[in-house]
């Protein structure tokens, strides 16, 4: 695929000219009146946006989704392609990214991290795709991220994550873990009183590195405050009785809790069951959105804080008129959580990104995206910042027990993202 | 470890995880049972244990949101219909399951691990497009969840409580059932010699048609007794499958004493083992130990002859 630049494959590209042609010959003729001119602007010539042999026509601009619909994930990464989903209709809506309408391939992960490579190849190879949306563990961004580096690709990672990585052809939309944690503790220490922390986490990378992280500031960053407990459990564990126990005879001021998946209904059900109190007890996460709600229940989590940089709740025109719209085109009942938001992001941060660059290669894109602000963000305000993470606030939000989160803090300012911070490894 | 505290927590730290032990060892006593009876009884692995499980947690589910829209007054025991609705279903699944597909197999132990395991990825499937890919939150009555004070600081759950009362009247009823009634002859005759019990008469097609419902029923009132402590997704029944092979393989298949046996040392072992270290450890050191012993005693912990 490299030598593609500098000797295109004539044949290739001429039949997928003509083809476009021949596509287009009859929709010229009959689409017109369904198809106000007013409704896309022309956009510059499609040899001016495209110079690498993009999917891109004159009229219309390809772009993958590539999350789980089967398989474990599938229950977290429903709602990111819900909003990619939506993102997409609403910018063609308002007139496509660079005057072309924007047409999606979608493609199953199937919680398989090898499938997510070959798929992302896919996409890449032989669909062409100008944008990829995707991924949700840190495992199968891990197994894609060579993939898009070979064969040059974007790829807009929704998930808030442990950091310690940066790709030229990654746009990270979710928190880095630093902007997700620093905050959250500064918050509950000031607020709290806290003194003793007891860190819990599920056993993989991100409850680790992320542990790792408040560990560091607990120990290091903040005065009087110490860990006197960490423990973790086996992705699936469904049987916390002794490690509440532990916590009873410790009685930390914070439970600091990163677990994940069935896991995480387990533990809060048998917290309840304990007698733990979350009124009482002061409990922060960084892993439960309101989608984790769903299963959990929220009379079993009500009373615990979560610290993320969106929540469904959030009082702001912008969100104001996505619940709405999201709840009106995937159902009344969905709720929206921190990776679902951050998922709607990434189309628009995409089609920002190449009106700036007017171009849809992703060298360009690459270089543009630094300094890219969307101000229609419904966490509010967005910027990507050179090492291609957002600029975002960090919020503490309370679970109700109708499932949903009161936000009760937020930061002053927009939180640098430093995914490679120094004194935190 | 122990510095710093008093003998009065101490006490009733010992006493909460004690009862978190045992709660332990109802749980995997529930998992195993109905896995037990059909890997003992039939020589059948049913890989889709977990499966069925997760079928009686939805009917519980169904039941919670009948009873919440229709009959809101009875919703604080709609509990108890849940489960005899969970073995029902369960049960009567897992007949058309062996009449569909088992029978076939019996000749082909191997098979059958491979059959239930297909088995097991299309109900996911199926619960999948049916209840939707997120985990849906079972909606328990008050009174089922908290705690109940025996003193200012021992706790004991409730719903412990529930699982480990359930758990005693369902292995009564099994015991019963198998040692006791004129049934329960038949499945141990065709388990010891199918042919000389086919020949005496005794409709061997029909006692394995109940035994693997039964079996399948016992999973559903599991995974309806999980609802409690545990999340209610397509996939969650993967998250007990291998602790409950892990019982039942370490406990002697042909055992139910020795699945009991089996569910009380891995318990006491890991409830233990997780209070002081961590739960990751806990894990690894029990596998460890039971591959240890099993490689000791390959045929597990307890075993009855059997003439095959």
């Amino acid at each position: 695929m490299a030598l593609d630049k500098i000797d295109p494959p004539p044949s290739s590209a001429l039949r997928r000219r003509l083809l476009q042609g021949m596509a287009a010959l009859p929709a010229a003729a009959l689409v017109p009146p369904l198809l106000p001119h007013a409704a896309r602007a022309a956009g510059p010539a499609t040899a001016a946006v495209n110079s690498t042999g993009l999917a891109v026509t004159d009229d219309a601009v390809t772009v993958g989704i590539l999350h789980s619909i089967s398989g474990t994930m599938a229950i977290s990464e429903t709602g990111s392609v819900e909003a990619e989903k939506l993102a997409i209709a609403q910018i063609n809506a308002e007139g496509g990214v660079l005057g072309r309408k924007i047409n999606f391939i979608q493609e199953d992960g199937a919680s398989d991290w090898p499938t997510f490579a070959e798929k992302a190849k896919k996409l890449l190879v032989k669909d062409k795709c100008a944008a990829v949306f995707g991924c949700w563990t840190s495992a199968s961004r891990k197994a894609v991220l060579p993939v898009f580096e070979q064969y040059n690709g974007m790829l807009y990672y929704p998930t808030f994550y442990e950091g310690l990585e940066q790709s030229k052809n990654v746009i990270y939309t979710g928190q880095e873990a630093t902007q997700q944690i620093i905050a959250g503790l500064d918050w509950v220490t000031k607020e709290k009183g806290a003194k003793t922390f007891y860190l819990l986490g599920s056993d993989y990378i991100w409850p680790r590195t992320s542990n790792k992280i408040a560990r560091k500031h607990i120990e290091n960053h903040m005065k009087g405050t110490r860990v006197v407990g960490e423990d973790y459990f086996p992705l699936g564990h469904t049987q916390f009785n002794s490690v509440i126990n532990k916590m009873k005879l410790v009685k930390p001021d914070v439970i600091y809790a990163i677990i994940v998946g069935g896991s995480n209904v387990a533990f809060y059900k048998q917290l309840k069951a304990a007698g733990i109190d979350l009124s009482k007890q002061t409990l922060m996460t960084i892993s439960v959105t309101e989608d984790e709600i769903l299963g959990i229940g929220g009379e079993n989590i009500a009373g615990a804080y979560a610290c993320m940089k969106y929540f469904q709740s959030l009082q702001n025109p912008n969100n104001a008129k996505f619940v709405p719209a999201f709840k009106q085109m995937w159902g009344e009942k969905s709720v929206i959580g921190d990776v679902t938001q951050a998922a709607y992001l990434g189309p628009w941060l995409w089609k920002l990104t190449a009106e700036k660059a007017q171009s849809f290669d992703i060298d360009k894109i690459a270089a543009a995206s630094p300094g890219v602000e969307f101000k229609g963000a419904p966490e509010g305000y967005v910027r990507i910042h050179p090492n291609h993470h957002l600029w975002s606030k960090t919020r503490v939000g309370r679970a109700r027990t109708d499932g949903q989160y009161d936000v009760i803090y937020e930061t002053a300012g927009l939180m640098e993202p430093n995914p490679f911070p120094v004194g935190y490894q | 470890m122990f510095m710093g505290y008093s003998f009065g927590d101490l006490g009733s730290i010992l006493a909460m995880q004690g009862f978190a032990g045992l709660v332990l060892f109802s749980v995997f006593v529930l998992m195993a049972l109905g896995l037990a009876i059909i890997f003992g009884q039939m020589g059948v692995i049913n890989m889709a244990h977990g499966e069925f499980m997760i079928l009686g947690a939805y009917v519980t589910y169904l039941c919670s949101r009948l009873f919440a829209a229709y009959l809101p007054g009875a919703f604080a025991f709609y509990f108890f219909l849940a489960i005899i609705l969970a073995f029902c279903a369960s049960g009567l699944l897992g007949m058309a399951v062996e009449w569909a597909l088992i029978r076939h197999l019996y000749k082909r132990p191997l098979d059958t691990l491979l059959a239930t395991w297909g088995l097991s990825l299309i109900l996911q499937q199926v619960y999948r497009s049916v209840f939707g890919a997120r985990e849906v939150g079972v909606e328990l009555p008050g009174w089922m969840m908290g705690s109940t004070h025996l003193s200012e600081q021992i706790e004991i759950p409730i719903n412990g409580l529930i699982v480990m009362a359930l758990t005693t009247l369902i292995t009564l009823a099994v015991y019963l059932l198998i040692f006791r009634a004129g049934w329960g002859r038949q499945v141990r005759a065709v388990t010891q010699n199918r042919a000389m019990a086919s020949a005496v008469g005794i409709d061997t097609e029909r006692v394995d048609r109940l035994t693997y419902g039964l079996g399948c029923g016992i999973a559903g009132i599991a995974g309806s007794a999980f609802t409690m402590i545990g999340s209610t997704s397509p996939t969650a029944g993967q998250l007990y499958i291998v602790d409950t092979f892990l019982v039942v393989v370490f406990g002697g298949a042909q055992s139910l004493i020795g699945t009991i046996a089996s569910a009380f040392t891995i318990s006491q072992a890991r409830s233990t083992m997780e209070f002081f270290l961590s739960g990751s450890m806990a894990q690894v050191l029990v596998l460890l130990s039971v591959v240890g012993i099993l490689m000791l005693r390959p045929q597990g912990l307890f075993v009855l002859k059997v003439r095959r």
